[in-house]
């Protein structure tokens, strides 16, 4: 990874996310590329996903680039969080669902035998459309999966819980009852925590769908900002609704659509060609608004 | 309100004898239950007493107390759940988590468990007979007597653990995994957890059903009255020392009702308990999350 600093590392173009802007402690930034500079991080080639008899995804090829913030758009049903569930092979969970195509992470088949599974996932964070807290206290909710990845000196999990809540703008509103449930949270706080927990295990891919679409305006420009934050230290691949968002924080586009009876890419690109130039005729309809 | 509202007297008429009938059925029913209570309090409560409670009986039972049967009870009821919430347990994990919920095999060890629920207790009471006491040589013993037990309660703990765990929902899963979490820290750190208000109930339905139980005990742990000096000892459960004063001595009737008393008295207690677990954790499933 080389150096770049956060202005170079988000085009002029975008409009600098609102107020808070720097006001967490991100720790040493270990910048990424700068994104004129693609390397692609996650090579999909020909991803096909079915729910049994059901296709979900045709034919999907794509490559992720480091350091970059993707967002994937498109209507509801065409398929986005079945793509991202494929990355991290979560889709190994779901009853009746098979993938075929490939996918590589850093050059090396998640679907070949030699990847272990948990060690990807460990390396791919991932932070649901719903907030997921566990049902145990604030602090626990961290050191589960921090003990599984075998960190359990209390030192370090105590330093580690405290550096991702401020980097997620809740430390201080839970830093004095890190024991309570983290069920006693409000929505976009339970949120925020899963953004840290999926944090603590310093990923190297931040998956997110839809991680505003349950908060209010306010909540979801804290985790926007911190979104763009996460950027040139993280990819991420962000599920968004809100093409405004989308427009703010990415550096990419991928935009889905549901064609025939299936979800396909139709088109992939730099965000701002996306928003202002797209190729296809069903983006421009989608990023204006007009019904397709 | 009534009044207000035109209706036929008829309808009336049939409602007020809905009504009738419907508090009729309750009534007798609550009434069997005070008149059973009601018939054991007054034929035994002039016979508890402390000394009643740890003296060892005499006379058949007849005089004495119940020490040493309260001693065996607990110890049966110890060797039953050691033996099969361990047991119980880990098949509703496998069966819940481990297998989908329509493969044969998973099938195949529900369908046995509901038939093993179905089976007459007197017919585990000879199994155990055959199977513990002769074939495995434990003679009449509380080992025995336990196991006996364990075999009834399997089937409670195994549909109680896995219908908690299956209530535990889907999202915690996804979640762990895609946290790199093994499944096996994550039934053991978040789903056995979230899913132990119905494992307590479980447990404490399992336990009452084996403080009530006579017709398995009576070929496996045998009705001896002494203190049992091991697990090898044959020891006389409260449920059996109840069957056998009012069977088969006469003039055993006070002891026979104050250890009524005692058996109700502490199934009573073991109800309350899981009834009030049972709502805990129905208003934790209801509360939003
Ligand atoms: N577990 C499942 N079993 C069967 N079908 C499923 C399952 N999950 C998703 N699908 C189907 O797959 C298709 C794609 O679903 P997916 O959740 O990926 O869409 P999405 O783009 O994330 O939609 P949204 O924007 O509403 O979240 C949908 O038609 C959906 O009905
Ligand atoms: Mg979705």
């Amino acid at each position: 990874m080389h150096g770049g600093s956060e202005q170079l590392r988000r085009p002029a173009s975008e409009k600098t996310p609102g107020k808070g802007d720097g006001a967490y402690t991100l720790g040493p930034m270990q910048a990424g590329p700068v994104c004129c500079d693609p390397q692609p991080l996650i090579q999909v080639d020909n991803l096909s996903l079915r729910y049994g008899a059901k296709t979900a995804l045709d034919n999907v090829t794509l490559d992720i680039y480091r350091g970059c913030i993707t967002a994937l758009i498109g209507p509801s049903g065409c398929g986005k969080t079945s793509f991202l569930s494929s990355i991290n092979r979560l889709t190994d969970l779901i009853p009746g669902c098979r993938t075929t195509g490939r996918i590589r992470v850093d050059g090396c088949d998640i679907h070949e035998s030699a990847c272990d599974v948990q060690a990807l996932r460990q390396r791919i964070g991932m932070v649901f459309q719903k907030p997921t807290p566990f049902p145990v206290s604030i602090s626990r909710n961290i050191e589960l999966p921090l003990h599984e990845r075998g960190i359990k000196r209390r030192a370090d999990t105590a330093a580690i819980i405290e550096q991702v809540l401020r980097d997620v703008g809740l430390w201080d509103e839970v830093r004095d009852r890190l024991h309570a449930s983290a069920l006693s949270l409000s929505g976009g706080q339970q949120q925020r925590l899963c953004i840290a927990r999926a944090l603590a295990l310093n990923p190297q891919i931040l998956l997110m769908d839809e991680p505003c679409s349950a908060l209010d305006p306010i909540a979801s420009g804290i985790v926007e900002d911190l979104i763009g934050q996460l950027r040139g230290r993280y990819t991420i691949v962000i599920v968004t609704h809100n093409l405004a968002q989308a427009r703010r924080i990415a550096n990419y586009a991928a935009f889905f659509w549901v064609g025939g009876h299936a979800g396909r890419l139709v088109e992939f690109g730099h965000c701002r060609q996306i928003f202002e130039s797209p190729a296809h005729e069903l983006t421009a309809a989608y990023v204006n608004g007009v019904r397709g | 309100m009534a009044e207000t509202v035109p209706v036929k007297s008829a309808g009336i008429h049939r409602d007020r004898f809905a009504q009738l009938t419907i508090y009729i059925a309750a009534f007798m029913v609550c009434a069997a239950f005070v008149w059973i209570l009601s018939d054991i309090v007054r034929g035994g409560v002039a016979h508890l007493s402390w000394s009643f409670l740890v003296d060892a009986p005499r006379d058949a039972g007849r005089a004495g107390g119940i020490g040493p049967i309260l001693v065996s009870t607990v110890l049966v009821l110890l060797v039953a759940l050691t033996a099969a919430l361990p047991l119980g347990w880990m098949t509703a994990a496998l069966l819940a988590e481990y297998v989908s919920a329509d493969s044969t095999f998973g099938s195949a060890v529900r369908y046995s468990l509901q038939v093993l629920a179905g089976v007459p207790s007197i017919v585990f009471g000879l199994f155990g007979n055959a199977f513990f006491s002769i074939y495995l040589g434990m003679g009449f013993s509380i080992l025995s007597g336990g196991l006996t037990l364990a075999c009834m309660l399997l089937p409670i703990l195994v549909s109680t653990g896995e219908a908690g765990l299956r209530a535990v929902p889907d999202a915690y899963r996804l979640s762990a995994a895609a946290l790199g979490m093994s499944r096996k820290t994550t039934l053991f750190h978040l789903l056995l957890p979230a899913a132990a208000p119905s494992l307590a109930a479980g447990l404490l339905l399992g336990i009452g059903r084996a403080v009530a139980e006579t017709a398995a005990l009576l070929f496996t742990s045998g009705y001896v009255d002494r203190m049992p000096g091991s697990l090898l000892d044959s020891g006389r459960t409260l449920a059996i020392h109840i069957f056998d004063l009012s069977m088969n001595v006469s003039g055993g009737d006070a002891s026979a009702h104050a250890s009524a008393l005692v058996l109700i008295t502490a199934l009573l207690l073991i109800n309350i308990a899981a009834m009030r677990l049972t709502a805990g954790w129905q208003r934790r499933k209801i509360v939003p999350e």
